[in-house]
């Protein structure tokens, strides 16, 4: 896309981020705030996605009664997600409801009621989405997995929460998590589209300009201690199919080492990109890819995958397969890990790292086909690493060696550090 | 033949000689092609025998042709890191593949060959076999999945190609060879059966000569369609429960069979059903079981008319306790829609959301091709992009609620699955 990028800082501490793209007559206004389940406290896991749900509840100047429709009227999506180290809001629309999105960011920012019948409301409906995602037994897996693979580190709790924690949050736990956390300088407004920059930098200063900053929100330091020997998790549930899930601590986006292990997980898995928001949505190249041959096409597992995702901290490299139906998990396991040993032996091929990042490559070009992908990306690294990091992103990718790709193998993919997760069905099926 | 339309979408179609449609547009946005081939050959026409015939097809097609193995395939769509993939809906399979545009030649060949000359080697058809045995397991232990399989059943009884799994089931799927598959190629693929949809950036000319060099020489026979029976009236309402006291929350699945794709009446239920389940946050359902009552975290509607009469679904994921009074809030929306209609405020406010929503939802590659995929499907015209504000403008209060008054809540089929009992 042709496109020119801005960036300023109003004095509230705002970030303000502002792409022309003018292919079509549509803006995608995101609003992100540096704060994610890895922010919360013990008793308190859950609570960054329910004030996200909250903020979607009406404000002092949006009567709750005119929340539906606000943004359709402008022939627009709205939508907002939580994860670990990040909160963000998005609402693409028509360039005729610019004002009007920036106005609910605004609005979202300082206003929030948090009525407490709505919070009450609001419990039930979080306990819900909990326990839909738990009806999935590789969603199950994965929680546990990810559990058991830290200590310390706040990365181990689920962003939607522990049930125990959503039964017994109060609204003032929720109420003081937004006013401590939505402030302007822990904020970035990202906006991109058929706009004028100097127009929207303009609408952006009376929208936002009047809130006030606040104390500099807590910031996580804990670290991770160094894993001694392989964790294991067997969950044992009725169920009619078996899950493996392999997770080894790797690298975050500042690291030096996480491209060459983006290269990696493109050699066993295909390459995703490095867009959570729609590059997850499209299944990766990975037809010749290694973990692909030694499960998939020997008849062990009937899927394979693999999520090497940009984040502030280190967190997992999470494997994932699924048995067919038959095949004993102990057997997945022996091959992939026979696998992964190979590549730690013997390293990568000059043809695979050519083949990665083409791939590579051409997932960038993939995964900003929209108004509404550009925005996220923006958002997303400036919210969890810098912007530098997303510009230089296909030069990094470009300059990492053969070299690289295999020191990383073998500092990451250790089985005497990675935990192992089995989901077992109880009826004998695939067990 | 070719046909223009320079505003909207500003399409080209073209038809070659051996009667395959070529549709493209050029959409320079970004480098990148999205290809859509779709050949009417979806699971309809699977026999009572072999259901799933159509799903397995899709799954080996792209695995091995008269010229490249399936690990030859396998390294040309990585080594450029491209997407494809072969999907059968009810009516139509569909081969779609991503790409940068310096690519766009060398794939869509692929693309053809897939199409044209799949070899359905015996190894890969056993993989993929096993693949779809796995699959159908997996949703034996989805109740999302159960419901919405036995509501599909409930409303296209005997063996009606749209009551039945796409999938197939664990029998016919083992019972399933490669010669079945071979077959169903050889009946099912033909030029005239196929539209070969380019979207992207690549100008129109070299899109079209490059798919009249892959297809242009593709001589078969046009093949028979089949009719399909109109599902029978609901006369009366069917409850079922699918018990999987293993899970921890319910999904509910609520509907009805409505109208056929081109009824003229189409416009006023896709408003209907705006209003019903999908504006703002599952528009009614939404406020009423989400946002008034805090059971669920989805409640929505959705509508799909086709070649037969298609279904109005309402969709809801509660826990046990709460499943009655989630049905009964589903019931108490569809009844006052029923009789009391929508209001000129709300009309007025979907029409704006769905008409304003037209550029949006029309922004990327791979939306376009499917939109114009559906139009030549249902013979919506090139310019339909164009026609489909006035055609949403034009709907009346009094269409929306004489669609509305269609929907009985004593003919509903509603299924639950999950761990809940009677």
């Amino acid at each position: 896309m042709d496109s020119c990028m801005t960036s300023v800082v109003l004095d509230n501490g705002l970030t303000v981020l502002v792409e022309e793209v003018h292919t079509a007559p549509l803006a995608s206004v995101w609003c992100w705030y540096k704060v994610g389940s890895k922010d919360e406290v013990t008793g308190l896991t859950g609570v960054s996605h329910w004030v996200e749900h909250m903020n979607f509840k009406g404000t002092t100047n949006i009567p709750r009664d005119q929340v539906k429709g606000i943004i359709e009227k402008f022939g627009g999506s709205w939508n907002g997600y939580t994860w670990i180290d990040q909160t963000t809001y998005m609402e693409t629309a028509s360039t005729a409801g610019l004002d009007r999105m920036l106005f609910i960011e605004a609005e979202r920012m300082a206003n929030c009621i948090y009525d407490p019948d709505d919070c009450e409301s609001e419990r039930t409906v979080i306990i819900s989405e909990l326990q839909g995602s738990e009806n999935d037994p590789d969603t199950l897996l994965e929680q546990e997995v990810i559990a058991a693979a830290y200590k310390v580190h706040p990365y181990r709790h689920p962003t939607i929460g522990w049930l125990t924690d959503l039964q017994t949050m109060t609204r003032d736990d929720l109420y003081q998590y937004y006013r401590r956390n939505y402030v302007p300088n822990n904020a970035t407004v990202v906006v991109v589209g058929d706009v004028d920059t100097d127009d929207v930098l303009r609408r952006v200063e009376t929208q936002f300009g009047a809130i006030a900053a606040g104390p500099a929100p807590r910031r996580i330091t804990v670290v991770e201690p160094e894993q001694f020997g392989e964790r294991r998790i067997d969950v044992a549930r009725e169920g009619t199919t078996a899950y493996l899930k392999l997770a080894y601590h790797a690298p975050a986006i500042g690291d030096r080492d996480f491209f060459p292990m983006l290269v990696l997980d493109a050699i066993l898995t295909g390459a995703k990109g490095i867009n959570l928001w729609s590059s997850f949505r499209t299944a990766p190249p990975q037809r010749s890819a290694r973990l692909y041959r030694a499960l998939v096409e020997r008849r062990l597992a009937s899927a394979v995958g693999a999520g090497l995702l940009p984040t502030e901290h280190p967190f997992l490299y999470l494997i994932s397969a699924t048995a067919m139906d038959g095949i004993r998990l102990q057997d997945v396991e022996s091959a992939a890990t026979a696998a992964l040993g190979d590549v730690v032996r013997d390293g990568i091929t000059e043809r695979e790292l050519v083949k990665a990042k083409n791939q590579l490559r051409a997932r960038l070009v993939f995964e900003n086909d929209s108004v509404t992908n550009l925005g996220h990306q923006l958002g997303y690294f400036q919210t969890v690493a810098s912007l530098d990091v997303y510009r230089d992103a296909p030069n990094r990718i470009a300059a990492v060696t053969q070299e690289q790709v295999d020191a990383v193998a073998k500092k990451y993919l250790r089985t005497d550090r990675r935990t192992v997760g089995w989901y077992t069905p109880t009826d004998g099926a695939g067990a | 033949m070719t046909t223009t339309i320079h505003k909207g979408l500003a399409a080209t179609r073209h038809v070659l000689d051996n009667d395959t449609v070529i549709i493209s547009k050029d959409a320079p946005t970004v480098p990148a092609v999205t290809i859509h081939v779709g050949v009417r050959a979806g699971s309809i026409y699977d026999a009572n025998d072999l259901i799933g015939v159509s799903h397995l097809t899709s799954r080996v097609l792209d695995r091995g042709t008269a010229r490249r193995t399936s690990d030859e395939i396998a390294e040309a769509l990585d080594d450029r890191g491209v997407s494809l993939s072969v999907s059968a809906n009810r009516h139509v399979m569909n081969v779609s593949c991503t790409c940068l545009s310096e690519d766009f030649e060398a794939m869509l060949e692929v693309v053809g060959e897939v199409i044209m000359q799949p070899a359905f080697p015996e190894r890969e058809v056993g993989t993929r076999k096993g693949e779809v045995l796995s699959a159908i397991r997996q949703d034996e232990d989805n109740p999302a999945a159960m419901a919405m399989l036995t509501l599909f059943a409930t409303l296209y009884p005997d063996n009606h190609p749209y009551g039945r799994p796409s999938k197939g089931t664990v029998d016919s799927i083992s019972r399933i060879e490669r010669r079945d598959l071979v077959a169903f190629h050889e009946a099912r693929f033909a030029p005239s059966a196929t539209t070969a949809v380019i979207v992207g950036d690549v100008a129109c000319e070299r899109a079209v000569a490059a798919a009249e060099r892959v297809f242009g020489s593709w001589r078969k026979p046009s093949v028979g369609d089949i009719t399909l029976a109109h599902p029978p009236s609901q006369r009366s309402r069917t409850e079922l429960v699918i018990p999987m006291m293993n899970k921890v929350q319910a999904d509910i699945g609520y509907g009805f069979t409505t109208i056929v794709r081109s009824d003229p009446r189409y416009y006023a239920y896709t408003l209907m059903n705006n209003a019903l389940g999908q504006y703002g946050i599952g528009g009614r359902l939404g406020d009423s079981i989400r946002e008034r009552q805090g059971l669920a975290y989805y409640a929505m509607s959705s509508f799909d008319a086709n070649v037969v009469e298609g279904p109005l679904i309402a969709r809801v994921g509660v826990s046990p306790a709460n499943v009655d009074r989630a049905i009964a809030s589903i019931d108490e929306e569809i009844r006052r829609m029923a009789t009391e209609g929508m209001t000129a405020e709300e009309l007025a406010d979907c029409k704006q959301y769905l008409i304003g929503s037209i550029p949006r939802l029309l922004e990327t590659n791979g939306a376009i091709a499917t939109f114009l995929q559906t139009a030549e499907f249902f013979g919506l015209g090139l310019d339909h992009d164009l026609r489909l504000p006035s055609l949403l403008d034009a709907v009346t209060l009094d269409d929306v609620n004489a669609a509305a008054r269609g929907l009985d809540v004593n003919r509903a089929a509603v299924v639950v699955a999950g761990p809940y009992q009677r």
